[in-house]
Order: structure tokens, then C-alpha cells, then sequence
């Protein structure tokens, strides 16, 4: 197969379901009485905004961290629906932590960083060594830990613990991070009132971080065979279950630093209105970007373009609830998309192999018949 | 087809099976029997008489509903090889399904439209699974995005402007209705006021059971038998159940693996969303934004808590409902369920102890002795703490049971007509 096919179909799968989610948009639209051409304009016209694009690159950079945490683990097929859990409660013990302590500026807030990740690993520890020890599903155990996890925050944040009242309101959240803690933003886009965070560049890090990981080390080379055959990886002298505690805390440590963007670069403090459900989010986005880090931090600015641009949309009486429909169509068109390129290359590698012998040698004398044996062999 | 219909589907049951599933009924029944003095014992040492009246017991019935109806979706799907986590999104269509079409039409056109609604998403999730091989868990992720958004959007569409209705809720839909088995009522409320040990507990749990019992509910039990007739008795859940287990082998033998997928997935939505109408129409009387609240999720929980089966699922919807019913209307009875813990956790203890695995009867023996210590030293438990109850138990349960569990061999696994392991 030659390389600019290869090329052709990499990109056809996300395009394809692209086009299929926006047709599928425009149809629900239609439907519902209105014209879809101009509602994606106008999306694009306030996307086009400098505030509004400091917004999508904040969003996007929450996103990101959320998509390599669940991205890690898909790698290896294991599924870390938890990250919901793990980041919210990384987020509360870091604002506590934060609001607490007082050092030098790097120092506070490499603590701070440290603590996330370390909350967040130990929590998806907890699932990893279920199922490594107990053999209890990860999918249902990170789900039950998304519960815990609610509780306790709930238990956690009370004025008799780590919480106190937020002035002029009557909102609860940690003590406010002093300055020394706080991630100063970044002036990226001109002429924008709003910063970017900060810590964006941690998350590029984070994503260089990940493809060394994962591409160009032994560790990661382990973590790929064991997701694309376990029983080959272990054949092969790989500790199966050493993997999956590492691959569980990494995530979880990943899921940490969700929270972190706006935690020291906006809120400064962790309060009820905390941004929740941001791990489903990341599960979304590491499909959308095949859990490649450049892909999903494409996946990461479309959605966080979906977000913020559809704030537009109640304004001129159309449901900002619509990009919900796109999104969910994005997803699954996507994997669906991914799927038949799939099986269309593997027909197709069977008829170039098909081809190849049938000129390298002569026919057989007696052929199978119709159909013969050959193709019928190779696609079982 | 007529093969295994002969040969596995009507003798096996009564050959081998009979002895066996007596054995499981007298054991069930034994662990009810000790529960229940356990039960009695820990009410009458703390005095919380809530702990087995007939309101908690009726509110634990009402809650357990629709998670049970999840879970039943669940064991549907993975019965057939699919594993589906998005029951929560087909719940919440069937949420929004019950709500506009039951205010406009009556509760009983609106239960029926939540069960279509239900279905719908089932029906992408089959298409999704079985037709394009997606790994199921994308799949049911998909499914959960796709559903909060459809019925948001359609419900600031279809619900803004309604007579007491907007953007997240609908209007108000009529009661359904609900029967008591009449005579029982009064007469198991004066042996449930004296507080009799043991007599009182069984008229307060009875009363719960009988009083005021809404038809939904009742439909609910008897879908949790029919789901058991059909799938265990019948030549069609056999083939559905061997389409779980080995797909490739039901082929050969001619059961049609797709079609049977398909029914079984849809149908599974079809019950997520009678979860849903549960919530809308008997719970709430309207249909309201994440009135869901992740049970779904936790019916998911249920179904693997109880083995794939419907009675284990049965137990472990009641274990959710009861632990929220108890959290929700008495704050100290729940400080008795502490005490509670510590004697079954005891039980688990001598059990693990007499068959020689000593590592869970340690773990069981010291979360025991905690329990007790935390009963012993405080007066009441932090509301927090006990909303986490069932999924602490349901971690336990794994971790400790997981061995035990079996799910279908198949399940979760892609299937491609004509191919092979």
C-alpha cells in the first residue's frame, strides 16, 4: 500500500465523521425550524472574537490534560472512566493544600502541581489495584470512585473542615491560594481582554511528555503490546500487572492536573461551582484524537470551540444544547468511521497480497473453484 | 436451530439443573432468614425503629425501581455479548419521553413513549456495536453524550412555553395510580407499632411491600420474572444467552448472532427507559434536567453486583434502594446500620475464616471491628458518609467476591459474522 494512501485514509476516518456530525446538525436544525448555514456562521463569526478564542484556548487546555489521562489507559485497553472523580478530588486537597501553605512563588506552586498529581494517581490507584489484586473491573470500579469521590468532596468541603464562605456569597470553597501560588496568565491572543493560562505550556509539555512516553521508550513499547495483544505481551516477558498499576497511576496523575488551569489561573480556590464532568469530556476527546497527543490536542480546541462559540446561540434563540447533538455524533461517527477505514484497508491488503501472488505464480492446476481458496483463507 | 432447542434447551434444566437451583433457593432463603434477625437484633440494641418500618421500606422499594429496570437493561445486553454503559443515556431519554409525551397524553401514553425513547437509544447502540464492531464502552459513552443533548435541545424546543413547564422541566404529569392489598394495611400496622422482635420487623417489611404500591412498580417486578422466564426457560433466551457466551459456536448451529444482539440491546434500552419513566412519572410527577442522577451507572453496578442474574440483580437494586432510603429519611437509623455492618462483616469473618482464606477474613474482621468502634464512639453519622454507603459496599462486594463473579464469556467482545477467535 503506498503512502499516500495510508496518508488518505488517516485523515478520511476523522473528516468523515466530521461532515457525517454536521450534516447530522443541520438535519436536527431543519427539523426543528432553524436555518443551520447561518447558525454555523454566526458560531464562527464570535469564534473569531479575541475573547472568545482566549476562551476556547483555556477550555481547550482543561480538555487536553483530561484526553491524555483517559488516552494513557486506552493504550492499553484499560479504562479509566474515573478521571471525573480523580481530578475533582485532586482539585479540592490541591486548593486546601494551596490556601494553606505559604513559600516562594516556584516553590508553592510546585507543590501545589505535585499534590494534584499525587491525589489523582493515588485515587485511580485504588482501581488499579482492585483489579490487579482483586480482578474487579476498572470500568466499574472507577465509576463507584466517581461516587466516593462525590462524597467525600461533599464531606470534605463543609465550613467545620476545609472550606470557608466566599464573601458576598453564599458559596463555599477552600481558602483563596495567595499570589505566590497562582499561575500568572499569558498574553497569547492580541487584543484579548482575558489571558490564557498559564499553565498551557505545562500542558504541551505534558503532551511531548506523553508520545516520549508512550513511542520512544521500553515502558511504553510494553504498554502497546499489552493493549494490542495481552497474551502476546506476556509471551514476551511483559508484567501484565506492574503495567496496568503504572498505566492506572500515571492517568490518575494525569487526571490531577485537570483541575489545575483554573484552579491557579482563575479561581483560586476550589468552591461547589467547581466545573464537573470534565472527564467525560476527556474520554470523548482521546477518541476523537485516536489518543495521539497531536490529534487530541486538535480534538481538545474543537471542542473547546464547540463550547464557547455555541454561548452565542441563546442570544439568537437557537438551544446552545445543539453542539451536545453534534458532540455525541462527533464521537461515535468517529469510532464508526474508524472502524469501516479499518476494514477497508485489510480488503484492501488482501487484494494487493491477492494480486502480488497471483502474478508471482502461475495459477494452480486445480483451483478451488469460484471464489477459490485463497481470499476466502486470508479474510478469516 | 432445532438442535440445541432439544438437546440443551429442554432437558438440561430438568436433568441437572433442578437439584442445584433448589440448593440456591433453600441458601437464599437461609441468608434472608439470618438477615432479617440480624436486622431485628440491631433495631431493637439501638432503638432506631426506622430500620425496618413500612415507610423505609416502601421508600427503598420506590428507589430501588428504576435502578433495578437499569440493571435489568444491562443483564439484557450483556446476556447477548454487549456490554452497555450507555444505559444512562437511554434512562434520561426515557426520562424526557415520559415527560412530554405524559403531560400532554396521560401517564400511562407517557410511560410507553419512554420505553420507545429508551429503545431508540438502544437501537444506535446496536447499530454501533454489532453492525460496525465499535468497542462498546466508545459506543455507551457516545450514547450518554448523545442523549443529555438530544433531550435538552429537544426540551428547550418542545418544553419552553408549557403551562408550569421551560427549558428543564415539563408540566405536570397525572398520577398513576397505585393499590394496596386491602385488609392488610391496619392490621399489620398495629403488630408493626408494638416492636416485637423479629414479628414487628416482618409487618413493617410486609406493610412496605403491599401498601400503596404503584402499578409501575408492579409492571417492574413482573418484568423482573419475565426477563428470567424468557432468557433461562425459553429456546430464544437460550440462543441469546449462548450468543454471550460463544458467539462463534451459536453460529455454527445456525442462531442468527446479529438479530439476536439487536433485540437484546434494544430491548435493553427499552428498560433503561422504563427506569426512566419510573423517575419521571412516579417519583417526581415531572420530567426535570439530570433527574438521572448517574443510576444508570449504578443499575450497571447492581447487575454485576448480582452475577448477571436477575435475582443477585434484584438483591443489589434493593441494597441501592434501601442505603438511599435510609439516607433520606432518617439521619440516626443510619448510625444503627453501622452496628449492622460490624455483625455481618463478623459473618463474612468466621465464614472466610472456616473455609481458610484468612486474607478477606482478616480485611472483613478489622473493617468490622471499625465499624463497631465508629457505632460505639459517635451518636450520629455525617449525611455524607452514608450517601457513599452503596458504593463503598458495592467495592467491597467486588473486591471480595470478584472471584466469584462470572460474567457472559463473550461479553464486551466484537463479533463479526464468518469470522473466528
Amino acid at each position: 500500500m503506498n503512502s499516500v494512501r495510508r496518508v488518505g485514509l488517516m485523515l478520511a476516518a476523522p473528516a468523515l465523521a466530521v461532515v457525517f456530525s454536521l450534516a447530522v446538525t443541520s438535519a436536527v436544525l431543519l427539523a426543528t425550524g432553524t436555518p443551520p448555514l447561518s447558525t454555523f456562521q454566526q458560531m464562527i463569526q464570535y469564534a473569531q472574537e479575541p475573547r472568545t478564542l482566549a476562551l476556547i484556548v483555556n477550555s481547550a487546555t482543561t480538555y487536553y490534560f483530561a484526553a491524555l489521562a483517559v488516552a494513557i489507559g486506552f493504550r492499553m485497553n484499560l479504562f479509566n472512566i474515573g478521571v471525573d472523580g480523580q481530578y475533582r478530588l485532586a482539585a479540592l486537597i490541591t486548593g486546601a493544600v494551596g490556601g494553606a501553605i505559604a513559600l516562594p512563588a516556584p516553590l508553592h506552586v510546585t507543590v501545589e502541581i505535585v499534590t494534584a498529581v499525587l491525589v489523582g494517581g493515588m485515587w485511580a490507584g485504588i482501581a488499579g489495584a482492585l483489579k490487579v489484586y482483586r480482578g474487579v473491573s476498572e470500568v466499574i470500579s472507577t465509576i463507584m470512585l466517581n461516587f466516593i469521590a462525590t462524597g467525600v468532596i461533599a464531606y470534605l468541603l463543609t465550613p467545620a473542615r476545609l472550606a470557608v464562605q466566599t464573601q458576598g456569597s453564599n458559596n463555599i470553597g477552600t481558602k483563596p491560594i495567595p499570589p505566590s501560588g497562582q499561575v500568572p496568565g499569558i498574553d497569547l491572543i492580541p487584543g484579548s481582554p482575558l489571558q490564557v493560562y498559564g499553565l498551557v505550556v505545562l500542558a504541551i509539555a505534558a503532551g511531548i511528555g506523553f508520545w516520549f512516553l508512550v513511542n520512544r521508550t521500553r515502558f511504553g513499547y510494553d504498554l502497546r503490546a499489552t493493549g494490542m495483544s495481552e497474551a502476546a505481551a506476556v509471551a514476551s516477558g511483559v508484567n501484565v500487572k506492574k503495567m496496568v498499576l503504572s498505566t492506572m497511576l500515571i492517568s490518575g496523575g494525569l487526571a490531577g492536573l485537570v483541575g489545575m488551569p483554573q484552579l491557579l489561573g482563575s479561581s483560586y480556590t476550589y468552591s461547589l461551582d467547581f466545573p464537573a464532568g470534565l472527564g467525560f469530556t476527556g474520554i470523548a476527546i482521546a477518541l476523537l484524537g485516536r489518543n495521539n497527543p497531536v490529534g487530541i490536542a486538535i480534538g481538545a480546541l474543537l471542542w473547546g470551540f464547540l463550547d464557547n462559540s455555541s454561548q452565542i446561540l441563546d442570544l439568537v434563540g437557537v438551544p446552545k444544547e445543539i453542539v451536545l447533538i453534534t458532540q455525541g455524533v462527533i464521537v461515535l461517527s468517529v469510532v464508526v468511521a474508524y472502524e469501516l477505514v479499518r476494514r477497508y484497508r485489510v480488503v484492501a491488503q488482501q487484494r494487493d497480497v491477492g494480486r502480488e501472488l497471483a502474478e508471482a505464480e502461475p495459477p494452480p492446476p486445480a483451483g478451488g473453484g469460484p471464489g477459490g481458496a485463497v481470499p476466502e483463507g486470508v479474510s478469516r | 436451530m432445532s438442535l440445541i432447542d432439544q438437546d440443551l434447551a429442554a432437558p438440561a434444566p430438568q436433568r441437572s439443573g433442578q437439584p442445584v437451583r433448589r440448593n440456591t433457593v433453600y441458601r437464599m432463603l437461609i441468608f434472608a432468614g439470618f438477615g432479617l434477625i440480624a436486622f431485628s437484633a440491631v433495631r431493637v440494641i439501638s432503638g432506631a425503629d426506622d430500620l425496618t418500618s413500612a415507610g423505609t421500606v416502601g421508600a427503598a422499594l420506590g428507589l430501588a425501581v428504576p435502578i433495578g429496570m437499569a440493571g435489568l437493561g444491562g443483564l439484557w445486553a450483556e446476556r447477548s455479548g454487549v456490554v452497555n454503559i450507555g444505559l444512562e443515556g437511554m434512562m434520561i431519554l426515557g426520562t424526557f419521553g415520559a415527560g412530554w409525551i405524559g403531560w400532554q397524553y396521560g401517564p400511562w401514553a407517557g410511560l410507553l413513549s419512554a420505553v420507545l425513547f429508551g429503545a431508540c437509544g438502544g437501537l444506535v447502540h446496536a447499530v454501533a456495536t454489532v453492525t460496525f464492531g465499535v468497542d462498546h464502552i466508545v459506543s455507551g459513552v457516545a450514547i450518554n453524550i448523545l442523549g443529555l443533548g438530544v433531550t435538552q435541545y429537544l426540551a428547550s424546543i418542545l418544553l419552553e412555553g408549557t403551562p408550569g413547564g421551560g427549558s428543564t422541566q415539563s408540566p405536570r404529569i397525572d398520577p398513576i395510580g397505585t393499590v394496596s392489598i386491602p385488609g392488610l394495611d391496619d392490621a399489620l400496622q398495629g403488630v408493626e407499632r408494638h416492636g416485637w422482635f423479629l414479628v414487628s420487623d416482618l409487618a413493617g417489611i410486609l406493610r412496605g411491600l403491599t401498601t400503596n404500591i404503584s402499578w409501575v412498580t408492579i409492571i417492574a417486578a413482573l418484568l423482573v420474572v419475565a426477563t428470567w422466564w424468557i432468557l433461562w426457560r425459553t429456546p430464544f433466551g437460550l440462543r441469546l444467552r449462548s450468543c454471550g457466551e460463544e458467539p462463534y459456536a451459536a453460529e455454527s448451529l445456525g442462531v442468527n448472532v446479529y438479530l439476536h444482539k439487536y433485540i437484546a440491546v434494544v430491548v435493553s434500552g427499552g428498560l433503561a427507559g422504563f427506569g426512566g419513566a419510573y423517575l419521571a412519572i412516579v417519583a417526581a410527577s415531572i420530567y426535570r434536567e439530570g433527574q438521572t442522577g448517574g443510576r444508570g451507572y449504578i443499575g450497571l453496578a447492581a447487575m454485576i453486583f448480582g452475577n448477571w442474574r436477575p435475582g443477585g440483580l434484584v438483591a443489589g437494586a434493593g441494597l441501592f434502594g434501601y442505603t438511599d432510603a435510609m439516607q433520606l429519611r432518617n439521619a440516626t437509623a443510619v448510625h444503627a446500620l453501622l452496628l449492622l455492618v460490624a455483625l455481618l462483616l463478623a459473618a463474612v469473618a468466621v465464614v472466610a475464616f472456616i473455609r481458610r482464606r484468612w486474607v478477606p477474613g482478616v480485611v472483613a474482621l478489622v473493617l468490622g471491628a471499625v465499624s463497631l468502634v465508629w457505632y460505639l464512639s459517635t451518636d450520629t453519622l455525617p449525611p455524607q458518609v452514608t450517601f457513599m454507603t452503596p458504593y463503598i459496599t458495592t467495592l467491597l462486594v467486588l473486591a471480595l467476591a470478584s472471584q466469584a463473579l462470572r460474567p457472559p464469556k463473550a461479553d464486551g467482545l466484537p463479533y463479526r459474522r464468518g469470522g473466528g477467535r
